[in-house]
């Protein structure tokens, strides 16, 4: 996509350090608006800590995150998400212990308006009857209709990132930032899910996401950014990210997982 | 001046105990990840022990001493290995409850065998106390509080010198890495709950010649024993020592210079205090034990 | 409407207890202390069991709301600091209740805020110095509170009821009705506040703290809107309390109290809306099964081993473990609406 216009989200020499750790250096980089970006990169090379710097779960010891010309420095996560900046996580996704209805029902939160007299006064049944078929909406998008009943913890892995997309749609978000969405899918669920992904974009979401899934991350992204050690290393489109040198030697030089990685880099160069 | 010395003194005998009281809660939590509501039942167990032991079994004082420090480190391992071994993995919350479900058990236990009527312990030192210039202190309270201060030191000796220290300080920085170095993690957690309840019955026992013993003296002794602790940092070794005279100090400066009335209330003033102002506790962060 | 079924089922069993027993001052008088800690219990349970906090200082609001209520109805004549006298005519019971709703409420918030301050252990630690505190305080500001010598000669509530006018409630009886009325319009808010928007952010914020944030829920607001709401129901029943007993002593402010509150939720069932009552009525009624066989001290074992036990066999309540028996049974038949449905 073009590097021209306002972009939506600028990672502006962002860098964190945990004490004497350098989890990120410096990271610059934009995404417009309507683009879908991926953030790749080794284990440990900083993408997880990068989304929690977006999203206010951390702040950085430099730079900032600016959100539509908002800077997002000190603002708390539920503010963020206030201005349409939403996202997933990697590994606890969803409310466990609620049924996955219930659970797109705590993400409208934002949707239901009711004041408390109202509520205490049983008086706000049309708005909960509007709530509850927008959760019905959001579950029917992202396929989960047949589980609304279930209990979330008791999910498989890959429907569990469904309903973490399902509660970050429910915030209605410009944005999305997607945490290894297709992690514990199979094959054909990740195919559905690059759909899913599609589908919430032509919306008119833009969405980052960070994912070791090379082949989807090949087939879906318009534009790819890699980091290493916490430093960006390359950033483009994801033919030119295929054979740059730069990305493949930094997978080599990883464990045989990475090299695994790279092996798929290669190998979506001959797909 | 004097009376401000004398004040000093009094905080120097109380705060010996405190810190051992702190010290036992602290390495607990440090270490294990529980907060004992058993601590304050254990104090009252380690004064019954004294008690019966100089008066129904004749052992005299200074051996009653050791057999209340026993009796702690002997009734800790028998509370961990029945409720917090089979416990272990639940959440904090469980393994609270459960430990406030075992306090009442011991503090009731103890009202029902001895009734409620508090008991004194006779002592082997004079009354006539001790002068120091203005000042005075009892021979008793000046035992209490060499006893105090060795048993802190034999308490840092422990953790820093002994492999059994070793051991411990490894399962405080990582338990799993602990255990994959070969540690006992489990026999750690006994042995760490037991020495911390036989410094909580070790308290008991010294203070319990000093003032009286009753049922429900272990209430306010565990209270306190919070606030030293989360005044020194939850599992900061140091920091309860050092919690435990800043405690002392405050309940004596309040209780003669204020109201004696509120010398309990000066524990949770701090607490307050420090949770509002520095919730980590006025020494740093507990990144290491000893 | 099926899902208050067993609410509505043990309602109508309350209702009718008093005509079923006679007159048996013994056992009414258990029920209605019951009662009232029940309802400490049932607002213990919207922090606990709702939100997750482990507050275990939760008497101090109880005892706050006896005080100020007691204060209220019975006038003060006090010096303040600075030998400012503050003097204060009695009011009716009535207003009393409703001041120690709004001072209970104000000290929630207080200990809201901090709650999101300090967490877990801490959490902890800092509700029961404050109940301390506050006890503390009872005990020594003797020309308030007349310290351990007790406020005595509280007056009982009077109502205006429509068709029987004024009524003073001086019998067990009235005040059983009372408590069952304040207890059921508790149950009733809190019924609808965990079924709202609201109550989604609580179970939300306490199932996945770091989720509920990303979809936009403000943790502070909600956890301390929870306390405000559990401290002002812990306040009224506090204030039943007193003008029930018509004498209290600092000894309302006793950590077992508060024990006894935790094990009625605990043992009913955290987080659900029937637990604490289940609880309530259980762990209330026991000593009175208990006293004819064991002292106090031994009933109060029984207490401790019993909090032991349900954290190893039970610990999630005895509510939940009913109603996965209920549903195990009619597992077959499916339902219809895609509601929360907690008992």
């Amino acid at each position: 996509m073009s590097e021209t216009g306002v972009p939506i989200l600028s990672v502006d020499h962002v860098g964190v350090r945990f004490g004497g750790l350098v989890a990120i250096a410096d990271l610059h980089f934009d995404v417009h608006p309507g683009e879908i970006v991926s953030l790749i990169g080794p284990n440990g090379a900083g993408k997880t800590t990068a989304f929690n710097v977006m999203t206010g779960f951390l702040k950085p010891s430099q730079g900032q995150v600016r959100f539509r010309g908002t800077g997002l420095e000190g603002l708390p996560p539920h503010e963020i998400v206030r201005l349409g900046l939403s996202r997933t996580f990697q590994r606890t996704s969803v409310f466990p212990d609620d049924t996955v209805f219930d659970n797109v029902m705590i993400g409208l939160h934002r949707r239901g308006r009711a004041r408390l007299v109202d509520t205490l006064l049983g008086r706000d049944r049309a708005g909960e009857a509007a709530l509850r078929e927008r959760a019905q909406e959001l579950l029917d998008w992202v396929g989960l209709s047949g589980r609304a009943r279930d209990k979330a913890g008791s999910l498989a892995y890959g429907e569990q990132r469904l309903v973490g997309v399902a509660l970050a749609l429910a915030t209605e978000p410009a944005m999305l930032l997607l945490d290894e969405p297709v992690s514990g899918m199979n094959a054909s669920e990740t195919q559905v899910f690059v759909r899913l992904i599609r589908s919430i974009r032509e919306r008119g979401v833009t969405i980052l996401l960070v994912e070791h899934d090379m082949p989807m991350v090949m087939e879906v992204s318009d534009r790819i950014v890699v980091l290493n050690y916490g430093r960006l290393i390359a950033e483009g489109p994801p033919a030119a990210i295929r054979s740059d040198p730069a990305v493949i030697e930094a997978y080599l030089g990883q464990g045989s997982a990475a090299r695994e990685a790279a092996q798929a880099v290669r190998e979506t160069t001959h797909a | 001046m004097t009376e401000f010395l004398q004040h000093l003194l009094n905080t120097l005998v109380l705060g010996g105990t405190y810190a051992l009281l702190g010290i036992g809660l602290t390495l607990i939590f440090g270490i294990m990840n529980v907060v004992n509501f058993t601590h304050g039942a254990l104090y009252t167990v380690g004064a019954y022990v004294m008690y019966l032991a100089v008066t129904a079994l004749g052992l005299g004082f200074f051996a009653a001493l050791p057999t209340a420090i026993l009796g702690g480190l002997l009734l800790g391992a028998i509370l961990d290995l029945a409720l917090l071994r089979p416990l272990r993995g639940a959440d904090m919350d469980t393994t609270m409850l459960v430990m406030i479900g075992a306090g009442i058990v011991l503090q009731s236990g103890t009202l029902w065998l001895f009734g409620g009527v508090a008991k004194s312990i006779p002592t082997p030192f004079p009354d006539a106390p001790l002068q120091l210039g203005g000042v005075s202190v009892s021979w008793l309270r000046l035992f209490v509080l060499s006893a105090a201060l060795a048993l802190i030191g034999l308490t840092y000796w422990l953790i820093n010198r002994t492999r059994l220290g070793l051991a411990m300080r490894a399962t405080f920085q990582d338990h799993d890495t602990a255990a994959l170095m070969g540690v006992n993690v489990r026999l750690i957690y006994t042995a760490t709950f037991a020495i911390g309840s036989s410094l909580a019955a070790a308290a008991g026992a010294l203070l319990g010649p000093v003032y009286v013993v009753f049922p429900q003296m272990g209430g306010m002794a565990e209270l306190k024993a919070f606030a030293i602790v989360i005044l020194g940092g939850l599992g900061n070794v140091t920091g309860a020592a050092i919690g435990g005279f800043i405690l002392a100090l405050a309940e004596e400066l309040g209780a003669g210079y204020i109201s004696s009335g509120y010398r309990d209330a000066m524990g949770f003033l701090i607490i307050i205090a420090v949770l509002i102002f520095k919730p980590t506790g006025l020494f740093a962060k507990a990144e290491r034990i000893g | 409407m099926n899902q208050h079924l067993p609410a509505l089922a043990l309602l109508a069993a309350l209702v009718a207890v008093p005509l079923a027993l006679g007159n048996e001052p013994y056992l009414l008088n258990a029920l209605i202390t019951t009662g009232i800690v029940t309802i400490a219990a049932m607002s213990l349970n919207l922090l606990l069991g709702f939100t997750g906090q482990l507050s275990l200082g939760h008497i101090a609001f109880f005892g706050i709301g006896a005080y100020v209520s007691a204060l209220t109805s019975l006038g003060f004549d006090v010096e303040v600091f600075g030998g400012l006298r503050v003097v204060h005519e009695p009011w009716p019971p009535v207003v009393g209740f409703g001041l120690a709703v709004l001072a209970t409420a104000a000290c929630g918030y207080l200990v809201g805020r901090l709650s999101f301050r300090v967490r877990g252990a801490y959490f902890v630690i800092v509700t029961i110095s404050f109940a301390e505190v506050v006890r503390l305080v009872a005990l020594n500001w003797v020309e308030l509170t007349q310290g351990p010598l007790a406020l005595t000669g509280i007056p009982p509530f009077s109502l205006w009821l429509p068709g029987l006018g004024t009524t003073t409630l001086r019998t067990k009886l009235q005040n059983y009705y009372l408590v069952l009325v304040v207890g059921t319009l508790c149950y009733v808010l809190i019924a609808r506040l965990v079924r709202s928007r609201f109550g989604r952010a609580m179970r939300g914020l306490k199932e996945n703290e770091s989720l509920a944030l990303s979809v936009g829920i403000n943790a502070t607001r909600t956890l301390t809107l929870a306390a405000v709401i559990s401290a002002a129901m812990a306040g009224a029943a506090g204030s039943l309390y007193a003008h029930y007993l018509r004498i209290i002593d600092p000894d309302v402010f006793l950590f077992s109290t508060t024990v006894t509150m935790v094990i009625m939720v605990v043992g009913g069932g955290k987080g659900t809306l029937l637990g604490p009552v289940v609880g309530g009525l259980i762990f209330g009624l026991l000593p009175v099964a208990l006293r004819p066989v064991m002292v106090p001290e031994a009933q109060w074992m029984v207490f401790g081993l019993v909090l032991i036990v349900i954290q190893f066999v039970m610990p999630r309540g005895i509510v939940p473990g009913l109603v996965r028996f209920a549903t195990r049974r009619r597992a077959s038949a499916p339902a219809s609406v895609p509601v929360e449905v907690r008992p």
